[in-house]
């Protein structure tokens, strides 16, 4: 699935959207909060869903070339990594699902 | 002629807006050179983990990078606080990083674990207030 497919059917709010989005392969669920093991683990083309609405998180996205980041809970994305996702061109979707939620809710969209 | 590509990188203390731009930049050239997806992926994770290190618990410092067509060094150096005990801090879990850090979803005592684990080789120097340097090689 791409991840332009996959921004419409999960009905995530998109915050920002890659303009390769439909290049990007969507593959599996991720979810962590701490980064020093999302930037070990999370795998490429993931979905990651998270609570760390910050510009590290995408920073360390960008490093393990996920798919996009999850923002679960109704968090707020700040200023700062709004603007990092834009000029990263990282896609960063939110919802006000908890993280298991949105995680359960992205897998069995991916997988149909 | 020399096959050895050298490159510098400044980190400013206390900035946690710009950590990663020297990891994602060598990421890029490493991409672009060719280099296995795996072993960009090892190099990422262990010189973001060391740019994050240098901002958390230095106040900054440089980061020199070599790239050979056989392998990767990257020599990190800090004139930060030094590390007091080596092995305690190479523990999986072990931290001192302070509150505000913690928020932002570091501090898990992840950084010199994932660093050890991610480089080929690593070796730290160390001495207390005077500074820290890290080197790490990563095999193509």
């Amino acid at each position: 699935m791409t991840l332009k497919e996959f921004v419409e059917k999960s009905g995530f709010t998109p915050v920002n959207v890659s303009t390769d989005a439909e290049e990007i392969e969507v593959t599996k669920v991720f979810c962590c909060d701490l980064l020093s093991i999302a930037m070990s683990k999370n795998p490429a083309g993931a979905v990651w869903v998270t609570v760390m609405g910050n510009l590290n998180a995408v920073a360390v996205s960008v490093l393990t070339e996920g798919a996009c980041i999850v923002i679960a809970e109704g968090i707020d994305i700040d200023d700062a990594a709004l603007e990092k996702a834009k000029q990263q061109n990282v896609t960063m979707l939110k919802s006000p699902l908890p993280i298991f939620d949105a995680g359960l809710h992205a897998h069995n969209i991916i997988n149909g | 002629m020399s096959d050895t590509i050298k490159l510098t990188y400044n980190i400013s203390a206390e900035d946690f807006t710009r950590a990663g731009e020297a990891s994602s930049d060598v990421k890029s050239k490493l991409k672009k050179m060719g280099i296995s997806p795996d072993a960009v992926r090892k190099v990422s994770i262990a010189m973001y983990e060391g740019e994050i290190n240098m901002v958390i618990h230095a106040d900054g410092g440089k980061i020199d990078v070599e790239i050979s067509p056989k392998d990767i060094t990257m020599i990190l150096a800090d004139k930060g606080p030094g590390i007091k005990d080596i092995e305690q801090a190479m523990q999986a879990g072990f931290s001192t990083a302070p509150d505000k850090v913690r928020s932002l979803g570091f501090g898990a005592g992840m950084g010199l674990p994932n660093m050890k684990k991610y480089s080929d080789d690593m070796k730290i120097e160390t001495e207390i207030g005077v500074g820290t340097t890290v080197t790490m090689k990563v095999n193509f």
